[in-house]
């Protein structure tokens, strides 16, 4: 057993789990933070995806004990239990970005990750070349896209209706 | 996976001893390798020696004539470097082609190059600049680094510490890549500096990375696409799999070679 020691969604967590458990597992048993996903468990789908020391990282791929110190950001972190929800959910909302809601979780973590990275202004192109890591078997992309570019002018104070009428 | 016992060393001679003095040890720098692998039981190493805690590993340093990357420096690191980006362009390009962004983020240059999977891109960089591979023991050229599949030169207490690229006159690496796992089915770099020529191709052969001489000593003639118009290298030696027959890889060389060379010169 190890001992790990890390802060999630602001708080200070611990926990004494065998060596080989991931912080997707950690997460979802140990904290019943059960909003990130293991989908291919593989590291190509994205479902896990969280983030660690405000990057965008594929938790199937980490073991707990890797995150001593860390702060880890999951879906439920983004907004309060009956606060309003973080402008990327609310533009997935808006944009029916989703129809199962597996990959949801991931997709809206690697968008903020590609907001903090590129900025507010995303075409199409490079919202679609930074999803390369996430995968959605229901949608086929189109409205994870536009809610994206939606949601990336909201978190930088724009008006999410600036694209032309759908 | 199978059980393990991990360790932080917060130096290098600890990390070399735990190596040697460990069975079944292995290193873990970003893990995308790793741990994959380990969960789907083909690798099951007793001692995981986690290289994360040492300082020092990381960082982008130019000098006059060359760039060195700390091993431990993650991919996007190496990407988005305004460093690697004004020295050698071709090398933040293929950095930011690795994965996709979230993999970027872990995965490292000193775990691609000491693993040396046939489809990864660093050594394709490495072979195709003639890197210089420096570890806890010594330097090692590039040319001699590359042993074959998943076989480098490194002996079994040796670390990576650093890779050293040369600053080159041209450069570019082109990449097909699997569509799903973005490994490269076939990858070419070539590189330009002085009369010294370089074509190294990753994805492509049964036994990994390798340089095309025949594109070399034509494009020694003129370095430009043209120069490789109508060539081709032989099918043998090639991999083939379910994502593409040998013949198929074969021929992606002399595609993917003359674009790279087109946009090393454009």
């Amino acid at each position: 057993m190890s001992a790990v020691a890390m802060t999630v969604n602001g708080k200070a967590v611990t926990g004494d789990v065998d060596p080989r458990t991931l912080l997707v597992q950690f997460l979802r048993e140990h904290l019943r933070l059960t909003g990130t996903h293991v989908g291919c468990d593989t590291s190509q789908c994205g479902a896990c995806v969280v983030h660690v020391n405000g990057k965008a990282v594929k938790s199937c791929t980490v073991f707990a004990w890797q995150l001593e110190g860390a702060d880890v950001l999951t879906i439920e972190g983004l907004a309060e239990p009956n606060g309003p929800l973080h402008p990327m959910q609310e533009a997935f909302r808006e944009h029916h970005g989703l129809q199962c809601g597996y990959c949801t979780p991931g997709m809206i973590l690697s968008a903020i990750d590609i907001v903090n990275r590129k900025g507010n202004e995303l075409d199409e192109h490079t919202i679609r070349h930074e999803l390369e890591g996430n995968i959605c078997r229901c949608t086929g992309y189109h409205n994870i896209v536009k809610a994206i570019a939606a949601g990336a002018r909201t978190m930088g104070g724009g008006s999410a209706g600036q694209q032309a009428a759908e | 996976m199978y059980e393990f016992k991990y360790h932080r060393p917060t130096t290098v001679r600890q990390a070399a001893g735990l190596l040697a003095r460990q069975e079944e040890a292995k290193l873990l720098a970003g893990g995308h390798t790793l741990i994959p692998t380990m969960k789907l039981r083909l690798a099951g190493p007793k001692h995981i020696i986690d290289m994360s805690k040492i300082e020092g590993l990381s960082g982008i340093e130019a000098g006059a004539r060359s760039v060195t990357i700390g091993a431990m420096t993650k991919h996007n690191e190496v990407a988005t470097s305004p460093v690697v980006q004004e020295a050698i362009p071709a090398l933040a390009s293929l950095a930011s082609q690795i994965g996709d962004p979230a993999v970027r983020h872990m995965g490292t240059i000193g775990g691609s190059t000491a693993n040396n999977d046939p489809n990864a891109d660093y050594p394709a960089a490495c072979l195709g600049l003639g890197a210089i591979i420096i570890t806890n023991k010594r330097r090692i050229a590039a040319d001699e680094f590359f042993k074959g599949l998943f076989e480098t030169a490194l002996e079994p207490d040796e670390i990576i510490t650093k890779v050293q690229f040369p600053k080159v006159n041209k450069a570019a690496y082109v990449k097909f890549p699997n569509p799903a796992s973005r490994y490269a089915l076939v990858g070419v770099f070539v590189s330009k500096r002085g009369s010294e020529i370089r074509v190294a191709v990753t994805g492509a052969g049964a036994n990994g990375v390798f340089r095309v001489k025949s594109f070399e000593e034509a494009l020694k003639k003129r370095f430009g696409p043209k120069s490789l118009e109508g060539m081709t290298i032989p099918a043998d030696g090639m991999g083939g799999d379910i994502h593409g027959s040998a013949e198929y890889r074969a021929h992606l060389v002399g595609v993917l070679a003359r674009r790279a060379v087109a946009a090393a010169v454009a």
